[in-house]
């Protein structure tokens, strides 16, 4: 079949006008699939399991807008991208949305023409060293070579940082965190700076976590999060909202225990709304009322994803820190539903 | 002297004296080892470094590879396991063992499919690489190869692979029935496939014309470059808009005439007609048989595919498409016709000129714009469309040295007995460059199956990309490096190494003459 | 394009017929030659337009401003001057150079390595010509990737780390009189340090290099005009090193050394070459050796064994007869081969950015291309950068193969 579609591909040179990019939320529900760009694999964010089956905080987002819109979870088609590929793929429409570890920076809202639907993670640059070198803040880094793991703007954060400490160092670039590991445990470099998350991630699974000191300074704001191409704002709106209600649900203390209980209806008429029990605000999406709760119901909310995949008990062992709701003192905070 | 000897000897020994047993240094092993290993200074010298540069991989790996774990669910377990003692973690073999060879997306229960196409693989193989010890007719079994593992890898109906073999088959037929016509009748067909061939000709024309002065009006003029080649766009454009009917007509009338000696029409009427069936029988009349006679596997996409099995299927498919792009290529360069000489350098050199990983690349982010929009193709066709330009580049030049060694009489003989240009080459010229082509082109393969490797750098999981991607980046595997990676070696050094011995067997084989 | 512009003259002319150009050899190729170039415009036109059409969609161009712009990020190998706001273009241009540094030291390397495994597989030593079939072997049949990946980790994880040097009881220690520092971030060599006068020394050395050039040929004259042979060997290494120090010693030392030693994190002072250019210099030289071992040996099987009987009958020594016989004559199968090798490691070194060597690849295509998003831009550029490269050194090449070549009689 692919074969006939080249050959008819090369044999009409017949030009074709442009077809006039279709929504994509009609697309999506045409296909029936949706089309998800995620990494190659970061621990806890997105990886396959064992079995092939794609887990972490990043897919539980695809999950989730999968399920508002085709009410099934599973109905997503995970694209792996790497930094190179990740924007090409997305403009050119081979995925419909991107949830790979993505900062949000101007230029890429703005000139590389995207739009970002919020963040679900908020990270920053931080640094790694052995605990035996005796540095404690990565100021006192003067002529130390750094392990970076290249691919996102890392490199970038770095360079102004050293630059406006006035301090020198010797990057040392390196593709993949297992190989900045190896580096960085052999000595190689002095530090390892990445976002923090993924530190915390790779030192938990050292031999001697303990050894090793992650330094106060985050050099670094690195919002991450789901974006979509720019100018279809009904898809936008519905990647936005889906985020936003995982938020919200945790806020208002919908967990996945008490999900079916609370979509029969309940007091609190936000979580109504949210629920489609009151209004039509699924309507608005183009979607049916239950939306939410489907997107809800596959992980649970925000909180319950997070400790799931990256939370304390796992291995990767991250606190919710920033990422906390902005009741416990974190950034999260997600507009009303009204 | 002899007559004394005759007289005073006393005994004479009947029988030979048994040799004596050569002195010990010169025999049995330690003879060996003396003139094999320490047969002077230098000499003994390097035995001791070769002796000592073993001991010394061998001291370094062997506890290693002795203490390794190969049970655990995690590399965390396989650091409780051992302790503190170094050891390898092959459990992470076991664990992501389906992962390396067929990628983590491949569905479970269809593991058997690429197994048995692999198994297939070798089996049409042995035909083609052994064709001297196997009857021809086998070569049937390894034509019909490709359809059937086409099947068993991406699955659907298996109507589709025929139809598309039963395509080439007719297209066949057609070749032989418009070949053996009558000159009368062929008159006819010549006439109505060139009015068609001319007419469509002249339309694809024309749709170039109006899309080059679309392109010309669209470069801008920011700057003297886009204005230049602006200018020649419209050049381009305005040369296509004069000669688009002249070269709709031409061509029409070249197969009119051609109908006497069959050779043009015969040729324009089987492209035709292949192109006329993949475009608009294949499909429906596959999905009908599969209607009436379902035969169907569960369709697998190309980018399920991954490990082991993705560089076999990359390799397999590049070099069996590139080998006759090659020759095309390959006859292109020595072409007397310097435009068409030209392209075929200009190609070759800019291919051999670049890395494989640039071209991935191109495939990457670039090949998607040079589609029409929407046309969608996925990355593994993009991705083989750019090796096999790569491979076939190569296997160009391998050909072209097999060209180039014919002795200029057999280009003489063919010319005196009247063959023309096609009927030479398929006759006579080729069939002998082949043959002394064989060994190179193995070679090219070899490597080409190796660099498969670096589709891992464009996000698609191979083995290497496995075991960068998901296996190390995997909250169980984080970060373990060395055991995947030995894996990876080992098995792309038993595929390796047997080719390549075949080819310096096939290679023996080949050598008649003594030099 | 001719044949049919003129097309009205000659179909005046009686002689001519349109079926000529199909059945006369003379205009046959020009009509077909006319017919590919129609078939490439219009796959120019279709591969173009599509091009345009969907570069408007997504609302992007094509320009190459994107070079001058700073570009933000340091690189480790800096041949020309270089930090974070230089621009595009110029880290460009210091990957480009660094590309061609990694790609000449592992020429000469794997040249080297090539050589001697190619004639070491043909030892009679039993054990050295076995342990060279495995390294060719071996080498040959995994790919560059994976041993690249491989001997990288080996080189970061055999050397010390800085750290190792550092306090009373360290573990590692520097070598030659505390001259060099073996790492595994890089190996540090001591960096002559020119002081007044040095000019002087170094013009004495330049000289006594000439010299030895001179006596070299002096020495040639004299074998092949009167049949005596003057040891060239031993006089040219006392004029290597004397005449420079004996000046350096008269001037009272005007080229100093400066050592490099542990001070922070690293070390610092003297010459630093990286351990990732180390490691991808060895992984090419030692893959690409393998490669040129068997064209070696190929090489040296090609040269008929009469050579060999030719040259011991004349009482030549074993290795006298393969540096004079077999390898000069086998050397004329080599070198073509050896283009292809040498082409094979440019093109390999791209890979660069797997052990953290920024090359064109890690800068250019790299992080430049992650950061502007100009994707066709720099590949563009990339693919021209290799291009240019590889045609430069294959045009050499092939000069020196043709001065190498048997000059016919």
């Amino acid at each position: 079949m692919k074969n006939t579609l080249f050959l008819g591909a090369l044999a009409c040179t017949a030009l074709t006008a442009g077809v006039a990019g279709a929504a994509t939320l009609d697309e999506v529900k045409a296909r029936g699939t949706l089309n998800c760009g995620v990494t190659t694999g970061v621990p806890g964010f997105a990886e396959p399991d064992a079995n092939g089956v794609w887990q972490g905080f990043d897919v539980a987002v695809c999950r989730a807008v999968a399920a508002a819109v085709l009410s099934d979870p599973n109905a997503v088609e995970f694209v792996p991208t790497t930094g190179k590929t990740r924007f090409t793929a997305l403009a050119s429409g081979e995925i419909d949305m991107l949830a790979r570890n993505t900062t949000w920076t101007f230029s890429r809202d703005v000139d590389l023409k995207f739009e970002f639907t919020g963040v679900n993670y908020y990270d920053g640059q931080g640094f790694m060293a052995p605990k035996d070198l005796g540095v404690t803040s990565a100021k006192e880094l003067d002529g130390a070579t750094v392990c970076i793991q290249t691919g996102t703007t890392t490199e970038l954060n770095l360079a102004d940082f050293f630059r406006a400490n006035g301090i020198s160092y010797e990057p040392v670039p390196i593709e993949t965190g297992a190989e900045a590991v190896q580096q960085y445990n052999a000595g190689a470099c002095d530090v390892y700076t990445t976002d923090a998350s993924a530190l915390a991630a790779q030192r938990a699974n050292f031999e001697d976590p303990a050894a090793h000191v992650i330094m106060p300074e985050i050099i670094s704001k690195e919002p991450l999060g789901p974006l979509v191409r720019h100018g279809d704002n009904e898809w936008a709106d519905i990647v936005r909202w889906t985020l936003n209600a995982l938020i919200t649900a945790e806020e208002l203390g919908v967990t996945s225990a008490n999900l079916n209980e609370l979509a029969a209806g309940s007091d609190n008429p936000e979580i109504n709304r949210l629920l489609g029990t009151e209004g039509d605000l699924g309507g608005m999406l183009g979607l049916d009322a239950d939306w939410a709760e489907r997107a809800i119901g596959v992980a649970g909310n925000y909180g319950e994803i997070f400790e799931k995949n990256i939370g304390e008990s796992t291995p990767i062992g991250l606190a919710r820190g920033l990422n906390a709701q902005w009741t416990d003192g974190g950034l999260l905070y997600s507009p009303p539903f009204r | 002297m002899s007559d004394t000897q005759a007289q005073t000897v006393a005994f004479v020994r009947e029988t030979e004296i048994p040799p004596s047993p050569p002195p010990i240094r010169e025999a049995g092993a330690v003879k060996w080892v003396r003139e094999n290993l320490f047969s002077g200074w230098f000499n003994t010298i390097m035995t001791l470094v070769a002796l000592y540069i073993i001991l010394r991989i061998v001291i370094g790996v062997f506890p290693w590879f002795f203490n390794g774990v190969w049970d655990a669910g995690s590399i965390r377990e396989c650091r409780d396991i051992l302790e503190g003692a170094t050891g390898a973690c092959f459990a992470v073999l076991v664990d992501r063992w389906d992962h390396l060879l067929f990628g983590f997306n491949y569905p479970q229960d269809a593991y058997w499919r690429p197994t048995l196409a692999f198994v297939l693989l070798i089996l049409a193989a042995v035909p083609a690489l052994f064709y001297m010890y196997v009857p021809s007719k086998f070569l049937i079994g390894t034509a019909l190869y490709p359809f059937l593992a086409y099947w068993l890898l991406w699955g659907g109906t298996l109507w589709l692979p025929i139809a598309v073999l039963a395509a080439i088959i007719l297209t066949g037929v057609v070749f032989r029935l418009v070949e053996s016509m009558t000159v009368s009748t062929r008159t006819i067909v010549a006439g109505i496939v060139g009015l068609v061939a001319g007419v469509g000709l002249a339309y694809l024309l024309y749709l170039g014309a109006k899309e080059l002065w679309f392109i010309s009006t669209s470069i801008g003029t920011g700057g003297a470059f886009a204005g230049l080649m602006s200018l020649v766009f419209k050049a381009f454009s305005i040369f296509t808009y004069v000669f688009f009917i002249p070269m709709g007509i031409f061509v029409g009338y070249a197969i009119y005439q051609s109908a006497s000696d069959g050779g043009l029409v015969t040729l324009v009427t089987s492209l035709l007609a292949i192109a006329l069936m993949m475009l608009y029988a294949v499909g429906p009349v596959s999905g009908v048989l599969n209607g009436i006679i379902p035969i169907e596997l569960a369709a697998v996409e190309s980018r399920q595919m991954g490990g082991f099995m993705l560089c076999m299927m990359l390799g397999a498919v590049c070099v069996s498409l590139s080998i006759p792009l090659g020759i095309v290529l390959a006859l292109g360069r020595q072409s007397s016709m310097p435009l068409i000489k030209g392209v075929c350098i200009v190609f070759i050199e800019f291919v051999r000129g670049v890395p494989l990983i640039t071209l991935l690349f191109v495939a990457n982010v670039m090949l998607a714009y040079f589609f029409p929009p929407g046309s969608g193709l996925d990355l593994f066709l993009r991705v083989v469309i750019m090796i096999t330009m790569f491979s076939a580049a190569y296997i160009a030049e391998v050909i072209r040295g097999g060209l180039a060694a014919l002795p200029k009489g057999q280009y003489e003989a063919a010319d005196s007995l009247g063959l023309n240009y096609a009927q030479a080459t398929r006759l006579i010229i080729l069939p002998q460059a082949l043959k002394i082509s064989i060994p190179g082109i193995v070679n090219v393969a070899v490597g080409l199956f190796k660099d498969t490797t670096l589709v891992s750098v464009i996000s698609m999981f191979d083995i290497v990309g496995m075991i960068r991607g998901p296996i190390q980046q995997s909250t169980d595997w984080i970060s373990i490096y060395w055991e995947p990676y030995l894996f990876a070696a080992t098995c792309f050094f038993i595929v390796c190494y047997s080719i390549s011995q075949y080819s310096q067997w096939l290679e023996r084989q080949l050598q008649t003459d003594h030099h | 394009m001719t044949t049919l512009a003129d097309q009205p003259v000659t179909a005046s002319n009686e002689s001519f017929k349109l079926s000529m150009l199909l059945n006369d050899t003379r205009y046959r190729s020009l009509t077909f030659q006319f017919i590919a170039l129609v078939a490439i415009i219009a796959f120019m036109a279709f591969v173009g337009g599509n091009l345009v059409r969907n570069l408007t969609e997504a609302g992007l161009n094509i320009s190459y401003a994107f070079l001058g712009e700073p570009s933000g990020y340091d690189i480790n190998q800096r041949p020309i001057e270089y930090d974070s706001q230089s621009s595009h273009g110029r880290a460009a241009v210091v990957g480009l150079l660094n590309t061609l540094i990694v790609a000449f030291l592992a020429c000469v390397t794997a040249t080297i390595f090539g050589v001697i495994a190619g004639v070491l597989r043909l030892s009679n030593n039993w054990i050295v010509s076995k342990l060279m079939s495995f390294y060719v072997e071996i080498f040959r049949n995994v790919p560059v990737l994976i041993w690249i990946l491989i001997i990288f980790s080996v080189m970061i994880n055999v050397a010390p780390s800085p750290r190792d040097f550092r306090g009373d009881d360290a573990v590692a220690s520097m070598w030659l009189f505390d001259s060099i520092a073996v790492t595994n971030r890089g190996v540090y060599l001591p960096k002559p340090v020119m002081g007044d006068g040095s000019m002087i020394v170094l013009a004495v050395f330049a000289l006594s290099v000439i010299g030895i050039f001179a006596f070299r040929n002096y020495a040639r004259k004299q074998l092949f005009d009167h049949g005596r042979m003057v040891p060239v060997f031993w006089p040219s290494i006392g004029l290597f090193f004397i005449p420079a120090i004996l000046t350096q010693f008269v001037l009272g030392n005007p080229i100093t050394l400066s050592y490099p030693s542990l001070q922070g994190f690293n070390f610092r002072g003297g010459i630093t070459i990286l351990g990732s250019l180390i490691a991808l210099w060895f992984a090419l030289a030692i893959y690409t050796g393998a490669f040129i071992a068997e064209n070696v040996r190929a090489g040296i099987q090609a040269i008929s064994k009469g050579q060999t009987e030719a040259a011991a009958a004349l009482g030549l020594r074993p290795n006298r007869i393969m540096s004079l016989v077999v390898l000069p004559q086998a050397l004329r199968v080599i070198i073509p081969p050896l283009i292809s090798q040498y082409l094979n490691i440019t093109k390999n070194s791209s890979l660069a950015i797997a052990v953290g060597y920024m090359d064109v690849t890690g800068t250019l295509g790299g992080i430049t291309l992650l950061q502007t998003g100009r994707a066709i831009e720099t590949i563009l550029l990339l693919m021209a950068f290799y291009l240019t490269v590889s045609l430069l050194i294959s045009f050499f090449m092939n000069v020196f193969n043709n001065r190498m070549k048997l000059q016919e009689r």
